[in-house]
């Protein structure tokens, strides 16, 4: 169920324009939208404001989003894949108020839905825009500081250095490390950074109906991958790319093929897996699904008693 | 009509509801430019002057504004179109289709080469230019088929009255990716994107 379109504080004065940003603004995002597009993966640089959280806390993605976003919209924001985290809700009801749009939580029905490093366990589609939030959309940055020499790097296709980098980890770990923000090959031609998801969500970029887009506020980039792209992440014929899996499943909803993040319960060291998609989880419970710990409440008073001598 | 003496009482309104209305165009062309040969229809947008169609003019309204050079077809130089332009968008315009960031086309008998446009920098292959080349129709001509990013398997067209050799500029353009233009083909109110990744086949060719 989507929350209804709320009652304008300041109606039927606006003390800001509509969706926040002024209009110049949204036409150079835009135009870099649409030149992202056209070219999958490269980043395109961008004139972006100043926004009203800060850096770090979503401002490409909320930029992206104003560009975007209309009052027909049904608008949803996940933070880890949580609809209910600080940041999620606070940006949902930013949008809310200054772009009059219906928001919801559920994957299904909302038209733009606005991640931080999580991709949605139900598969998008079509008339769907996955809107992502970047810390570093340069997935040479680490290994090469200079602005200068990674875009020359992009420019000449010369992405080497990336891959004597997975080399060394396989050499040093025997696998490749990285968990998140696992670098990728779009239709075989720009190296991208997927933003911080966890690589269990890399294959769903691949070929997805979904229009998605990445803003990157404090480094001033957008790109983008279309629909139905080819979306590879990197490996080696003999090191595979390989997601996570886990032994456990959701200990609410007992879901097996889920993102699962570890909760620690006390201080002798309890610990519970649970979705990290919210919604994913509270639909599979409402259709029935029961994990191991379903239904569990907090024992409170045993919680707060002294530990036993 | 000279833009020094900019009569206004002959300049066609623009959008009604600014905001609201170049949101839903953008939204419309992003979506195309997402996926290649989808065709939108913008019967709703104000009718721009001298045969400038519903969807140049409501992509014009949307995207130019000061900060794009646009090269405008010489058959409108001169034009209330122009001054159209001019006063809605406030967009500088060029005689130099190498600088310009966007392009209107509507001469189909003197449209330039594709290549004649800014194909973009090897590290900045944006600012090439965006080409709105206005035909006949994008319904009814020879069938074309569509494949690369933004389309699943192939997508058919069937566009009228585009130059003889545009299909053979389109490959050239693809071919050296990460350059090249992009365009949007217009007829009346309606829109279809080839951007640079858009790879087309003549069927039977």
């Amino acid at each position: 169920m989507s929350t209804p379109v709320p009652a304008r504080a300041n109606a039927p004065e606006r003390y800001y324009n509509y969706a926040y940003l002024d209009e110049q603004t949204k036409r150079m995002i835009r135009r870099s939208i649409l030149k992202a597009l056209a070219i999958p993966g490269y980043q395109v640089p961008f004139g972006s404001r100043e926004m009203p959280v800060p850096y770090g806390w979503g401002t490409g993605g909320i930029q992206l989003t104003a560009a975007i976003i209309g009052p027909d919209d049904v608008y949803k924001c996940i933070d880890q894949g949580a609809d209910d985290t600080t940041n999620a809700v606070s940006i949902r009801r930013f949008f809310a108020n200054v772009a009059d749009v219906a928001t919801t939580e559920d994957t299904g029905e909302a038209t733009i839905i606005q991640t931080r490093h999580r991709i949605p366990e139900k598969p998008l589609k079509e008339g769907q825009v996955l809107v992502y939030q970047v810390p570093q959309p340069e997935p040479l940055r680490g290994l090469e500081a200079r602005e200068t020499e990674t875009r020359a790097m992009h420019a000449y296709e010369e992405y080497g250095l990336q891959y004597v980098s997975l080399y060394e980890n396989v050499s040093a770990y025997g696998r490749i490390a990285a968990t998140a923000g696992y670098p990728v090959m779009v239709e075989e031609r720009y190296l991208m950074s997927p933003s911080p998801i966890p690589k269990f969500d890399n294959p769903k970029m691949a070929q997805n109906e979904a229009v998605m887009l990445f803003g990157a506020g404090r480094e001033k980039r957008i790109y983008a991958v279309p629909p139905f792209t080819r979306v590879r992440s990197l490996d080696f014929e003999d090191y595979p790319f390989e997601t996570q899996t886990w032994e456990e499943t959701c200990a609410l909803c007992g879901a097996k093929d889920s993102y699962l993040d570890e909760v620690i319960l006390d201080d002798a060291g309890d610990k519970m897996f649970v979705c990290s998609d919210s919604h994913h989880c509270a639909e599979r419970r409402a259709s029935g699904h029961v994990g191991p710990m379903a239904g569990h409440t907090l024992d409170q008073d045993a919680a707060l008693k002294e530990p036993a001598q | 009509m000279s833009v020094a003496t900019l009569d206004l009482s002959r300049i066609a309104p623009a959008f009604a509801d600014p905001v609201r209305e170049s949101q839903a165009v953008f939204r419309e062309v992003m979506e195309c430019m997402a996926r290649p040969g989808r065709i939108t229809r913008f019967d709703r947008a104000p009718q721009a002057p001298n045969g400038l169609g519903k969807a140049a003019g409501a992509v014009a309204l949307t995207l130019f504004d000061f900060e794009t050079l646009v090269w405008l077809d010489p058959a409108l130089a001169e034009s209330e179109a122009e001054a159209w332009l001019r006063f809605h968008c406030g967009c500088p315009l060029t005689t130099d289709a190498q600088s310009a960031a966007f392009a209107i086309v509507t001469d189909m008998a003197k449209a330039p080469n594709l290549a004649a446009f800014n194909q973009g920098d090897a590290k900045y292959p944006d600012r090439s230019t965006t080409v709105i080349l206005q035909i006949a129709s994008l319904e009814g001509g020879p069938t074309v088929t569509l494949s690369g990013p933004g389309i699943q398997t192939t997508t058919d067209i069937a566009p009228q009255g585009l130059p003889q050799d545009f299909w053979t500029q389109i490959e050239t353009n693809q071919a050296q990716f990460q350059f090249g233009v992009d365009v949007l083909l217009v007829a009346g109110d309606q829109l279809l994107a080839l951007p640079r990744t858009t790879t087309a086949q003549i069927k039977g060719g």
